[in-house]
């Protein structure tokens, strides 16, 4: 249990040293600033348009780039150890395999989990003094949805890269598949999605559920399922607008969605040979 | 004195590769030992297997009183030190960052760092990125990491590559220190006469198989190599009947030195013949050297080999 919080405190430096903690932290406050400033361009104006749009605009900011961010985060967490001769090393040291890499999990997770929070609160904040007429109980509500959701799906997908990065053994495959996952999970799937949604005439009650097989869907669903003017801009979660099932549902699967992948992970790496 | 590491007919096959075929090795504890062989011999296959990092395909292993890989793994490990071959260790982090990582997870005390860097000599660079040491340094670095938490085992797996000669020297009269205090050493090497005078035995490995395993008298007895005489006189080469009457063939060297290569039984009556020839100013005996011995045993037949360890 110590071994694993030793780890996890490791990765964590490591993050605030790169300066991934930081270099997330900004892009995510500078890109929600700019799309609550632009919001209107679409409609020929600037300025903060409504708390809805924007909230909206943001989760799609997300759904792109916090998957891409988790993945380019951890896809060498095991490989890039393995390729250094430090993995190796480590395994003669008295910390079960289960503990490294829920250690690494952990302090992974929490560069993540800062970062969202400093970069979309600071957007918050901005938003929240620099534009009229917003009530600021829905804002830090909607906000607060959007980062805890932003967390969840950046953990999905850190656990892909475990799942990843300990099944191949060079760093740049790892790349590569990562690079494949997030296209998978976060533009296809929803095609094939779309084109069903389209090709299916009648029945199709089994469509919603369908959403719930994609974190990154389970993720729109949660963000959007809030405001009742987003239908219109909300396309593929339209899907689910009938409340076709509860809403604890969503954040469950994406639970679902940290837990297996990372337990797939876990198995693997005990019977990964150094 | 008890066994600190026992190999009981272990085979390790990857696929149809046998990386180790039927080895028996018992190490007590205290001792020094060499691992000695080609790339690919199974030196580091017998270092993973002690370490439990890998199962043996048949045969069974027993490190400290237990299975490398079972239960008692995280108590044994606490109990050895390790340097791997080619370690890189983390670039980002300082080399006192490096130590003091391992240092947590090895539960070893924080004071051990500072005094372990002081000991391998790198204090000044303590606090420099890994990144910009030289491969000696990483190599001193990953020794220090090895000695954390004062191990009962040491395993290293070429533990002077990228050393000056000063420094392989330092180096193993460190390790030599630890043997002292009752520290099992195991390591392999390439640079041989550099741990000639600090092993008590060697294991010399070929395709997986025991070639040749005792103390550097038990292999100079059982490959009966000759002594090499140096000469130093004058007139040596010419003098053939000389050398015919005591059935020598003499190597010249230069125009006032051969070399005649002696069996280790006819030593004292070669000996006492030259010493009452006045022409000789000068006599070296050499035994002959790890490096001879392990040349002898690697490149024997191996219908030898088979032949002797039966």
């Amino acid at each position: 249990m110590k071994a694993m919080f030793i780890v996890a405190a490791k990765e964590f430096q490591d993050g605030l040293r790169n300066r991934w903690v930081l270099a997330i932290t900004v892009i995510l406050a500078v890109l929600a600033m700019g799309i609550a400033y632009f919001g209107a361009a679409a409609s020929g104006g600037l300025g903060f348009t409504s708390l809805a749009t924007t909230l909206v605009s943001l989760s799609t900011l997300a759904v792109f780039l916090i998957p891409l961010i988790a993945l380019m985060l951890a896809y060498d967490a095991v490989v890039g150890e393995q390729e250094a001769g430090t993995l190796l090393l480590l395994l003669t040291y008295p910390i079960s395999r289960s503990a490294l890499l829920f250690g690494k999990f952990f302090g992974h997770g929490m560069i993540l989990a800062v970062a969202t929070l400093l970069g979309f609160g600071i957007a918050g904040m901005v938003i929240a003094l620099g534009a009229e007429g917003v009530p600021l109980s829905e804002l830090s509500v909607g906000l607060a949805r959007l980062i805890a959701s932003s967390v969840l799906l950046g953990w999905v997908f850190l656990a892909f890269a475990y799942l990843i990065s300990v099944t191949v053994s060079e760093k740049a495959r790892a790349a590569g598949l990562a690079l494949g996952g997030w296209f998978l999970f976060v533009l296809v799937f929803d095609l094939v999605l779309l084109a069903l949604l389209v090709g299916v005439k009648q029945g199709g009650d089994w469509l919603p559920y369908l959403m719930l097989l994609n974190p990154t869907d389970s993720f729109r669903l949660i963000n959007l399922s809030g405001f009742d003017s987003t239908q219109l801009e909300s396309g593929i979660a339209a899907i689910a607008q009938q409340g076709a099932f509860h809403s604890a549902w969503p954040p469950l699967a994406m639970l679902v969605w940290i837990v297996v992948p990372l337990l797939l992970a876990v198995r693997r790496f005990h019977r990964h040979t150094a | 004195m008890n066994p600190v590491i026992e190999l009981q007919r272990v085979t390790k096959r990857h696929g149809a590769l046998v990386r180790l075929a039927e080895m028996d090795l018992t190490i007590k504890e205290g001792e020094m030992l060499a691992l000695l062989g080609h790339n690919g011999a199974g030196k580091t296959t017998i270092m993973k297997l002690i370490l439990g990092l890998i199962a043996p395909s048949s045969g069974h292993v027993d490190v400290l009183g237990s299975a490398p890989d079972g239960p008692h793994a995280e108590r044994l490990r606490r109990q050895l030190g390790y340097l791997p071959e080619n370690v890189t260790f983390y670039e980002q982090l300082t080399g006192r960052e490096v130590l003091t990582y391992f240092a947590r997870l090895k539960r070893a005390d924080r004071h051990q760092v500072t005094v372990l860097l002081e000991r391998v000599g790198l204090v000044e660079a303590a606090d420099r990125r890994v990144k910009t040491y030289s491969k000696g340094m990483r190599q001193r670095l990953g020794l220090a990491q090895a000695l954390l938490g004062s191990p009962r085992l040491l395993l290293l797996d070429e533990p002077t590559t990228g050393l000056d000669p000063a420094a392989t020297r330092d180096f193993y009269q460190a390790v030599k220190a630890l043997r002292d205090n009752g520290c099992t050493v195991l390591l392999s090497s390439h640079v041989l006469p550099g741990i000639e005078p600090y092993i008590d035995r060697a294991l010399i490995l070929g395709k997986g198989r025991r070639l040749a395993l005792g103390s550097l008298k038990q292999l100079r007895e059982e490959a009966q190599l000759p002594l090499t005489f140096r000469i130093h006189g004058t007139l040596l080469a010419m003098q053939s009947q000389l050398w015919k009457a005591m059935s020598l063939e003499p190597i010249p060297i230069n125009e006032r030195c051969v070399e005649v290569n002696v069996p280790a039984e006819n030593k004292m009556q070669v000996l006492r013949q030259l010493t009452t020839m006045p022409n000789i100013d000068d006599i070296e005996l050499s035994p002959p050297t790890l490096e001879h011995l392990y040349t002898h045993f690697s490149t024997r037949p191996a219908s030898l080999t088979l032949g002797a360890s039966a």
